[in-house]
């Protein structure tokens, strides 16, 4: 019997190492016909901003070579619309319920935090940093180290339970910006967000997304998730949560061997709604089939 | 309830630009509602990586078998329509809402242009069963295009419009005769949009109640990426989901 049990830190506690990323589940109710959630270690819902946004115009999705790229801009209905409906609908889910929280001011981001610190049955925040900062030019919080210091700092003191931090990969220097998080308080972090990226129609001669650019996410995108999980795993000494073209069981153990203590899937869950259970069940029997015997054990196992 | 389902290509049917795949499964089909679609896998190549969204065509529920007729138009079409005899796809099912049914009493007219034509096989049957025999307006670049014809005609009266003249009248399906010596309670539409658009121009101006059927780029096809929005009156919704069936009252067209 394998222990598949995951403890992140500061009342994060995982029954395996199996989440699902932010954006590519919704609020968990539109999968439940293919997924039991009691099998999952925890669902991260939509990204949710202090207030409504209608998101970008369409079309938000261009199909890539092994993935796709997304512009879909945060459409959401902000975290009082969160409170009030969707919580009530959602808090009794049999799985670690995590809310994934932008902003595009500090302040948004602060008394976003400290509205959801009000929520029993909402045990952690995943810290969306690569939104950009209206007040510095556009540009994403999370792609410098004084940005990301500023964000995760200010946040920290309003917000109680366990903060995670989801790192953007458009930065030089991975390992930096995961350090100045973890200075700042973060209790856990996850990586990767989309990498930024763009598609072309040549026969239109016009971009294939309304905002030109957008996020690439899917399988493309694994071997720099995983390089990224690997740097930043060697030095930081919180908890790495792995995401970037999980597909399958095998990917999701490279991303336990490089480092990650747990693992998101994101993209997958468009191709497959019930990937999620299966990369846990598949998770547990490569450990079994190893003679790991707890999940734990697999984390930066990579004998390099 | 929704379902993530293997099926078995039964029977498959060239038609030029075009296939119909009859696909069965092991288990009893879920309640279809004419107007639904299936995600439907490919072949995971890096070329089709996501699902492509299908509308239903035909179901027969004695076999546990459903009919989609699919054009080739990219990469996903073009592979989907290399499937044969025995070959496995599988199909999340039944997606989407559908088409609202109408009264007993309603005259009906379907506008179907190109491939959207396909849907509207599945409701024109489910129409006759409860007693409602519709009129259909469908139109194509050619003659060669309109799929099927002998099978719609079953279904009720079937007016034609080809762009080249080649069958039925020459133009688009808003410039048919027609139009001028029949009224409808009811309209609804598929195809290309601005085949649409105009046809709901059309019901507009004769204060006619009309539905239009959405083919919004998808990935999830469940409501979870918010890729496929349409811009309505309440906002960006996803077609998806709260489609691929709209109102036009609903729509800034």
């Amino acid at each position: 019997m394998v222990n598949t049990t995951i403890d992140l830190g500061h009342g994060l506690v995982l029954r395996n190492p199996v989440m699902t990323a932010s954006g590519t589940f919704g609020y968990g109710e539109e999968y439940t016909d293919f997924v039991d959630l009691s099998q999952l270690g925890g669902i991260i819902v939509k990204g949710t901003t202090l207030n409504p946004r209608q998101g970008n115009p369409y079309p938000r999705m261009a199909e890539t070579a092994s993935g796709m790229l997304n512009c879909v801009g945060l459409q959401n209905k902000g975290v009082q619309y969160f409170i009030d409906t969707i919580y009530p609908r959602i808090k009794d889910f049999d799985t670690n319920v995590l809310l994934n929280l932008s902003g595009s001011t500090l302040e948004d981001y602060v008394r976003g935090a400290e509205m959801i610190d009000a929520l029993d049955k909402i045990p952690a925040i995943e810290l969306n940093v690569s939104c950009p900062n209206v007040k510095q030019g556009g540009m994403a919080f999370g792609v410098t180290t004084e940005g990301i210091t500023q964000v995760v700092s200010e946040v920290r003191k309003v917000y109680h339970k366990h903060l995670m931090v989801k790192l953007s990969p458009n930065v030089t220097n991975i390992a930096e910006i995961a350090l100045a998080a973890e200075a700042a308080g973060a209790d856990s972090l996850s990586l990767i967000n989309t990498l930024l990226g763009m598609a072309i129609d040549a026969e239109r001669r016009k971009p294939r997304l309304s905002m030109v650019t957008g996020g690439l996410s899917g399988a493309c995108v694994k071997p720099v998730a995983l390089r990224m999980v690997w740097q930043v795993a060697k030095v930081v000494k919180i908890p790495v949560v792995g995401l970037g073209g999980i597909s399958n069981a095998t990917d999701a153990v490279e991303f336990m061997l490089a480092g990650a203590s747990a693992i998101q899937i994101g993209t997958a869950n468009f191709i497959d709604p019930a990937i999620s259970v299966k990369v846990a069940e598949g998770l547990k029997n490569y450990c079994e089939c190893h003679d790991f015997e707890k999940a734990t054990d697999l984390v930066g196992a990579l004998e390099t | 309830m929704k379902q993530t389902t293997d099926f078995k290509v039964q029977d498959r049917k060239d038609y030029g630009d075009a296939v119909l795949l009859r696909l069965r499964s092991k288990n009893q089909l879920l309640t279809i509602l004419p107007g639904q679609f299936a995600n439907v896998q490919v072949d995971g190549s890096s070329k089709t990586y996501l699902r492509r969204p299908i509308s239903i065509h035909d179901v027969d529920d004695a076999n546990n078998e459903l009919s989609l007729l699919i054009q080739k138009v990219g990469e996903g079409t073009k592979r989907l329509a290399e499937l044969k005899y025995g070959d496995k796809v599988n199909l999340v099912y039944p997606l989407g809402t559908g088409y609202t049914m109408p009264a007993p009493n309603d005259r009906v007219l379907l506008v179907g242009g190109g491939i959207g034509i396909a849907p509207l096989f599945y409701f024109a049957k489910m129409l006759n069963k409860k007693g409602v025999r519709p009129t259909m307006l469908l139109g194509g670049k050619s003659k060669d295009t309109l799929l099927r014809l002998a099978d719609y005609e079953k279904q009720g009266e079937v007016f034609v419009t080809t762009e080249d003249g080649s069958l039925g009248e020459k133009g688009f399906v808003t410039a048919h005769s027609m139009w001028k010596d029949h009224e409808f309670d009811k309209i609804y539409v598929c195809g290309p949009k601005p085949m649409m658009q105009a046809v709901a121009t059309i019901a507009k101006e004769k204060k006619i109640w009309c539905e239009v059927s959405l083919e919004n780029r998808m990935a999830c096809g469940i409501g979870a990426c918010l890729c496929c929005v349409e811009d309505t009156v309440d906002g960006n919704v996803c077609v998806c989901k709260e489609g691929p069936v709209f109102n036009i009252d609903r729509l800034k067209w």
